[in-house]
This record gives structure tokens, sequence and C-alpha cells, in this order.
């Protein structure tokens, strides 16, 4: 075991150069979240309403789901308004809520609405206000699937239970072939992707299978997958393009993962008269159908997930923009008000479809719309 | 780890040479007295540093623990960020051990084949190159890894899982039902490529400084080359290559990129090796940092100090077997 000094000496100094070299091209290739080309295709659209107000730097974090929509609007605003610079971290919702608990950024984006206990702790964060909820961008989870010369599959809430609980574990079950009478199922092994991140995609799934097939689902909605069994996969992204490239998989992730990736969606039989499919205007007629649960400003919205209204996809996902609605900082105040107004905007939520999300119905619009108007 | 697979890059030096001569001079001038202090310090600064993390890690882990409404070592269940919080490491620690002793017992017998192909058979003009192409395998990316694994190991595999499952599907831990092969198998051979170009290195410079005069006594002695190597090279070497093997253990307990990537993470620990599922704790910490709260995050650095353990664990181990057969070669 006697190794030359030497020999270790010019280890030292090849891996010293490896590490810095890596660094250095880390340095260049991570962190391009100024825009890009990464907003998936959206237009801009000409930034005639936008009001600018306020100057410096805005900091905001949260969650990853809003991310492309937050991409494409803050390159709109900030297109507009030269004098503001929108920095919006897509860290996921609960370390966004924690950056704005903290007072380190100007409003949290969380796929899910603030728990009693953070809205007594922002009470500390805004002095004389509280932490409100904004719906801002809602979208449809779509069931994405890959069965060989299976297409328009249409399954209810009950199958789909008992097919990510790996109870119904063929493509020819007699449960499926029931739903889909003109459709060719293969004999083939059911591979259900979920997601192994903690996830408000998943979080919200799990809420629909729980409220629309409460006998088949025995599990409690929670962003962490509970059942047993199944394959796994990390984000949206990851059981996307598993579900691409495994015969017989299926997976829920947002539908513009779908369109990119080209992925066949499964039309859910809501007990409406047709099956609903998976569209940005299915989503917002499943929004217009929720309840508003928060008290005076906020707006924090309960999804009926169980709806049975015609053309209405109940797997949608609402996520808000977290804010105080007095005590705001005052040097950031007139920056985020403008912000949030252009992206409550009809302009700017109308851009929203083009990515794959949904737009607010028009009566939670202007709600959203005099919240934001008022926040002080 | 990849820094000192470097090592042998470099042709070996001549015995000897300046650095003794050096050493024999006086002891005493400013030189030699700044440099002891220098290394010393160094020396020093590397425990604090050691130090500094465990305790860190310590204080972390204890807020989380206290919290924690499963048994830490026995819950097969991680919703840290749930209330109440719920975790276990019991699936991370099986899946850890298992896929790197799988990785170690697929790479340490090629790496010793390759080792002694290089040090003993090839010409010179063939184990030059052949052992710079096995130090660049530790040199590639372990992410770069992790999406060759994904994209092209895992859909190839299935053959080979389908063989394992014809002959020894019997012994139920190589059942295959079908379906992708995001095991902890394929993590193990994965993992076995990843270290493969440590434990070569190490290994082929030890077996080269066999003593010429050994391998020349055995051969005078009528041996053939393959007994040159069963009495003079391996006897001599099992300690390095103990040590070597160690050191590629460490990096695949530790592999983060490559597992979070190939892997098909759960939390269960299933009948077959080649069934989707399990976790490492490295490959845990990196997919569920980013949404874990605050109890998440240090019920995240809680796993994280077993995990500093047992990597601790492994090397004192190699420290002691090394030791052990030092006394026994010298």
């Amino acid at each position: 075991m006697k190794l030359q000094r030497k020999n270790r000496l010019r280890a030292v100094a090849f891996g010293a150069i490896a590490v810095s070299g890596a660094l250095v091209l880390t340095a260049c290739g991570s962190d391009d979240n100024s825009g890009g080309g990464s907003t998936g295709g959206g237009s801009t659209k000409a930034a005639g309403n936008i009001k600018c107000e306020g100057k410096g730097q805005l900091l905001a974090s949260g969650s990853s789901a809003q991310k492309n929509a937050m991409d494409l609007w803050v390159k709109n605003f900030m297109a507009a308004c030269k004098d503001i610079q929108i920095n919006y971290k897509p860290t996921g919702s609960g370390a966004g809520i924690q950056e704005f608990l903290q007072g380190k950024t100007a409003f949290a984006g969380s796929d899910s609405a603030l728990k009693p206990e953070e809205v007594t702790k922002s009470k500390e964060v805004v002095k004389g206000g509280q932490g409100i909820n904004l719906p801002l961008v809602g979208g449809p989870i779509a069931v994405g699937y890959k069965v060989p010369g299976v297409k328009d599959l249409v399954l209810d809430a009950d199958t789909l239970a008992k097919i990510f609980d790996n109870k119904i574990d063929k493509w020819n079950d007699p449960a499926i072939a029931k739903l889909n009478k003109d459709a060719k199922l293969p004999d083939l092994k059911i591979q259900a992707f979920h997601r192994s991140d903690e996830s408000g995609t998943t979080d919200n799934f799990t809420k629909y299978l729980k409220a629309a097939a409460d006998k088949s689902w025995p599990y409690e909605p929670a962003k962490a997958w509970k059942p047993k069994g199944g394959q796994s996969a990390d984000g949206s992204a990851g059981v996307s393009s598993q579900v691409k490239q495994t015969d017989g998989a299926i997976s829920y992730f947002e539908l513009s993962y779908a369109t990119a990736n080209k992925i066949d969606t499964v039309k859910l039989n809501t007990g409406a008269s047709a099956p609903v499919e998976a569209t940005s205007d299915n989503a917002s007629k499943a929004i217009a159908e929720a309840k508003i649960t928060g008290t005076g400003k906020d707006l924090a919205l309960k999804l009926n997930y169980a709806t049975k209204a015609e053309g209405a996809y109940p797997i949608t996902l609402v996520t808000y923009e977290v804010v105080g609605d007095k005590g705001n900082k005052a040097e950031t105040l007139p920056a985020t008000k403008s912000f949030l107004t252009y992206i409550a905007s009809e302009d700017g939520q109308s851009v929203l479809k083009d990515l794959g999300y949904a737009p607010l119905p028009a009566e939670i619009a202007t709600k959203v719309r005099e919240a934001v108007a008022s926040l002080a | 780890m990849e820094i000192s697979s470097a090592t042998a890059d470099s042709p070996p030096p001549p015995a000897g040479g300046p650095a003794t001569a050096a050493r024999t001079k006086s002891a005493t001038r400013p030189g030699d007295r700044i440099f002891l202090a220098f290394s010393r310090g160094s020396g020093i600064l590397l425990l604090v540093i050691m130090a500094a993390i465990a305790v860190f890690l310590t204080v972390r882990a204890t807020s989380a623990l206290s919290k924690n409404e499963g048994n830490f070592f026995t819950t097969f269940e991680w919703t840290a960020n749930g209330t109440p919080p719920v975790f276990g490491i019991a699936v991370l620690a099986f899946g850890t051990v298992v896929s790197s002793v799988i990785a170690m017992l697929i790479a340490v017998p090629v790496a010793i084949g390759i080792a002694l192909f290089i040090s003993h058979y090839a010409p010179r003009r063939l184990a030059t190159p052949l052992s710079y192409v096995i130090d660049l395998l530790a040199a590639v990316p372990s992410i770069v890894y992790g999406l060759w694994g994904a994209l092209f190991l895992v859909p190839h595999l299935g053959g080979l899982y389908s063989w394992l499952d014809d002959y020894l599907g019997w012994t139920g831990i190589f059942a295959y039902h079908d379906g992708a092969a995001r095991s902890l198998f394929t993590i193990g051979i994965l993992l076995a490529i990843m270290i493969l170009p440590i434990v070569t290195s190490v290994s082929r410079e030890v077996f080269l400084q066999t003593p010429k005069m050994n391998e020349e006594a055995a051969l005078a002695l009528g041996a053939t080359r393959w007994e040159v190597i069963r009495m003079a090279v391996l006897p001599f070497g099992r300690s390095g290559v103990i040590s070597a093997s160690m050191l590629g253990l460490g990096r695949a307990l530790g592999e983060t990129m490559a597992v979070a990537t190939v892997l098909s993470p759960s939390f269960e620990i299933g009948k077959s090796l080649l069934d989707p599922g399990g976790g490492t704790f490295a490959q845990n910490i990196a997919s569920s940092f980013k949404e874990s709260g605050e109890i998440g995050k240090d019920a995240l650095i809680a796993s994280g100090l077993v995990l500093f353990v047992l990597t601790l664990l492994v090397n004192g181990a190699a420290r002691l077997i090394i030791a052990r057969r030092k006394e026994y070669t010298a």
C-alpha cells in the first residue's frame, strides 16, 4: 500500500481541475430563469394594458405547477415595465410559503391554501393584516396512458381508483371493457405510475379519487403517495416520460405535459351525459363549480371534485398567489399590485390557455381583481 | 472519490528518488517546521469539519426525531411533512445496503480481472490506453450515468431479467413480474459500472507494487503466470484490493443522481430484487428535499446522519481489515 506521493499530488491537481471545470460549466448552464425559451410557445401579447407602478426587484417563490404561466407573465410584464425586475423561483409550494412567512418574498405561489397556523404566522410578517389566497392559475390534471391500439379511452373515478390502487391490473379487465364497449383492449399489464416526490398534483388527484370514489379509495388525500405498489418517477416530467416510453402505462400530470409529449388522455365518465375530456375550457367549467371558502378578501376555493356538471373536468388544480391583504412592505407593494393586476386581468388570463392552463371563470376573476385592487 | 481514482493516470515514478533523499537531511530547518505546522493544521481542520458536520446533523435530526410519530428504524413510510409526521428509514437502509452489495458483487471481481490484465497480461501498448479508458469512466458525471441508465439500460434489461426469472425465479428474490426494470438490481448494475474505475485503478496500482523478486522467484521455481499471480501478486495486493473495494462501496452508498434518475422509488421492500421499488438514503434526500417543510427537511437530515454513520462504519471496518492484513503480509 505505498502509493507514490507524486502520483497523489498529480491526482489532486487533476481533481481540482476537474472540479473547478465542472463548477464553471454548471455556473454557465443552470439558472436560466430570465424568461428564455421555456415558456412552451405561449404568445406574447402586446402589453398595452399593463400599468407600471413602483420599481426595483420583486422576489417571489413557490409552486412549480404554475412555473410556465409565471414565466410567460413575467416576460410580458417586464417587457412593459422596464423598472421592475420580477424573480419567481419555482421552489415548490412548501418552500414558497415558508419564504413568504419569513418575509423574504413579496408573494408566494402555492398549490394549496394557507393552513390556519400559517395564517396566524403570517400576521407577524404583514403587520395589521394576514396572508390571503388569490386563485390565479387553474389547470386540468390529465390522466395520460399508453395502450397500443386504444384511442379515446373512457374511465370513471371508481375504475381509476382501482387502477391506481393496483386492484385492476390488466387492460382487458371487465370494468374497463364495460366503459369502452368499442375499444379493442389488449391483454396487457397496467403499469400505474405515481409521483415519487411530494406534490400538489398528487394532492389534488387523490382528493378527486377520495371525493368521487370513496369506496374504492381508502386513503386520505395527501401530497405524498400513500398506496403501496405501482411504479413511480420524479416530477411531472418524470412520470410523463415514463408513460411515453412504457407500453401499458398510465399516470397523472398537468395537461401541458400530455400535449408536449403527445400522450393520449383519458376521458372521464363523471355522470354527465358525455365523457369529459381534459381541456382548459372544461377545467374552467369545473372551477366555476367551486365554492369560495375563504372569508373577507381571502378567496381560497373548495373544488367540487364529484361534480356532474356538463363538460366540467373535475380533476383540476387551482394554484394561488399568497399575499398580505394589509401591511405589505411599502417598497414592494406598488410593484406587487401592478403585477397581480396584470395577471388577474383578461389579458393576463387569456394567455394561459395556450400553455394548457385554465383561465379563471368570470365570476371568480372579478373577485380576484377586486381583492388585488384593495391590497395595502 | 473521483480525485483519488485519478491517481492511476500517471505511471509509477521511480522508487526512492529525490523525496527520500531530502527527508534524510536535518529536520529542524524552518521549511520543515512550517510544513509540519501546515500539515498538522490541515489535519486538525479536517477533524473539526467532520465534528461540525456531525454536530449539525445531530442537532437538526433530534428536533425532527422528537416529533416523529413512527418508529425511526422500522416504519415503512416517509410522510415527514404530514400531520403528524411519520417517517422511518427501514426501506432506505435496506435499499442502500442491498444495491451497494449487488454493485460490489459485480464490480469487484471484474475490477480485479481488469487490474490483473492491465498489470500482468496486457502488452504495454494496450495496457496504458486501457487504463486511461477505465479512468475516464470515473470522470463521467453521475447524472449522465442516470440518463444512460434510464434511457438505455432499463429498456434493455428485460431480457436478462426474464432469463434470471426462468432459472432463478424459484428463489423468490429473482422473480420477475414484467414491467420496467427500475429496480434495486438495476441500480446495483449501474452502481457497479460507476465504482469500477476506482476499484480497478487502485487494485492495478497495488498489483504493480508486487516485489519483482517474489514474482521472479516464483517463476524460477517453475510457476506458470497464473500461479505467480495466485501465490505472489494476490496475497500481496489483498489489503489494497480490500481498501479499493471499500472506497468503491463508499461511493456506491452515497450515489444520488444516478439512483434518483433510474429507480422507481417507493416505501416498501419488494420480495424480489427485480421488482420496481425501494429507495436509498441519498436518492430520498435528493427527491424529497424541494417540497419539504421544516420538519421534513430535518427528517431528511436525520436520514443523512444515518448514512453518515453507515459510511463511517464502512470506512472504519476497511481500516481494521487493512491493519490486520498488513501485519500478515509484512
